[in-house]
């Protein structure tokens, strides 16, 4: 299968086979105008299979929810063709309005304007835990 | 500035300093009796608590100081539809400091994170009551002198009670402090609690549903209340609630100088036969609750360094 090489954009490489449409949905690229591919299973020598998302846009990313969903994921920045930048992603330490509290007694729950954020709590066992009322995320 | 939202903030050292001023408060009270003249305390609480509201407001009124008080939602801008936010920086105007009660877990760090004045907590629903748990710290080192080296027992609901897993956080950064977490099976510490706390420090415990069995090892016994509505079936309330009920004969086996600790209200967990024995300190809790409220005042106002 063949897709497009892109111009000017971002490649998110590396994505763990299987969770590039939750990083799709999660940066709401389903809204964006540009091109943009989402490639499935892709062989991988590294991996032994990957996902990559192809933006032909060069969009500003939240990458601490790339981070959360996915902390191995590499981000590839495209200019005139070349690559002029590669990031690595590591698992953010705090991530607003990325998940959100279910937790009905959480102040969140009653005041619609807060930001909700979570703070990585375990990085072991990757809980994030709610910055006020410290319920552990369930999403 | 700065606020007291949860006890995992202080260090040892500043509880440490707490209680040393906390017991030059006891000892020199004149000293202290003009230290926050012209200064305002906010008792900003949206839900009931006439216990924790008027100790702080005692507190304040021993310092010199004046107080604000907003006593209910139902009587506040809150009732308007007011964000936490919005009240925190528009008391910041009017006081120096604020003490807020709140049913939602987390208003009073969205009120710290807006105030310009330090906001205590004094209770946000079921989550945090770090006064309360600086109030047990004093208590327990004014009846054993040691804050280290001691065996405590916690009794009654460990699941839900939240004054529980703050003292247990609070006392496991001591040197050997041992547990024993004394409860029934349907209301035993929860397993975040041991991992996060008592086997992340290397904190000996013994879990288990006997209080008569484990009582003669204790230096502390920290009583809690065992409410029905925590049960599945009514079935198993009665089978339980009188094994966690502590009368004169379950004290037989235990330490003369044990300290029995409670942080009210006492239904029936702790039968009145015991309030004149020597080892009841829960009427003593409520004194040193005040006189810790006094100490973080004056820290949180930096009238004492």
């Amino acid at each position: 299968m063949k897709i497009d090489s892109i111009k000017n954009g971002i490649v998110l490489d590396h994505i763990t086979a299987g969770k590039s449409m939750e990083i799709y949905r999660l940066l709401g690229l389903d809204s964006l105008e540009c091109s943009v591919a989402l490639i499935k299973n892709v062989h991988s020598s590294k991996m032994g299979k990957k996902d990559i998302i192809k933006i032909d846009a060069d969009i500003p990313l939240n990458l601490d929810a790339i981070g959360y969903v996915d902390p191995g994921v590499t981000i590839d920045i495209i200019r005139d063709g070349q690559l002029v930048e590669k990031k690595n992603i590591s698992l953010p330490t705090t991530i607003t309005n990325v998940i959100f509290c279910k937790n009905p007694r959480c102040i969140t729950s009653t005041e619609q304007e807060l930001p909700h954020v979570f703070r990585l709590t375990d990085v072991g066992n990757k809980v994030f835990r709610c910055m006020y009322c410290e319920t552990k995320e369930t999403n | 500035m700065r606020s007291l939202i949860d006890i995992q903030e202080l260090s040892v050292e500043e509880i440490n300093d707490l209680v040393k001023c906390a017991e030059d408060i006891i000892a020199n009270p004149a000293k202290y009796s003009e230290m926050c003249k012209g200064k305002k305390l906010a008792t900003l609480f949206f839900e009931p608590s006439t216990r924790t509201r008027l100790s702080f407001e005692a507190a304040m009124y021993e310092l010199g100081g004046n107080v604000l008080s907003v006593s209910s939602a139902a009587s506040s801008s809150a009732a308007k539809g007011e964000s936490v936010a919005d009240t925190a920086k528009t008391i910041s105007s009017y006081a120096d400091i604020i003490a807020m009660r709140h049913p939602k877990e987390g208003a009073p760090l969205v009120a710290a994170m807006n105030a310009t004045i330090p906001v205590i907590n004094a209770g946000d629903g079921g989550h945090n009551h770090p006064t309360q748990t600086l109030a047990d710290i004093l208590t327990i080192h004014c009846e054993k002198g040691r804050l280290d080296n001691m065996t405590i027992g916690l009794c009654g609901d460990l699941k839900f009670g939240r004054t529980v897993h703050s003292l247990i956080s609070a006392m496991s950064r001591y040197e050997n402090v041992k547990f024993y977490l004394i409860s029934p099976d349907e209301l035993k510490v929860p397993s975040y609690v041991k991992k996060d706390i008592l086997k992340k420090n290397n904190v000996e415990y013994v879990q288990t549903s006997d209080l008569e069995g484990s009582i003669s090892e204790l230096d502390v016994l920290y009583m809690t209340r065992v409410q029905k509505e925590r049960f599945f079936n009514e079935e198993d309330y009665l089978r339980l609630k009188d094994s966690y009920i502590l009368t004169p004969d379950k004290l037989k086996t235990a330490k003369p100088d044990l300290s029995i600790l409670h942080p009210l209200p006492r239904v029936n967990e702790i039968a009145v036969a015991i309030d004149d024995d020597p080892r009841a300190c829960y009427f003593k809790q409520v004194y040193y609750g005040k006189i810790m409220r006094m100490s973080l005042i004056l820290k949180l106002l930096e009238v004492v360094k």
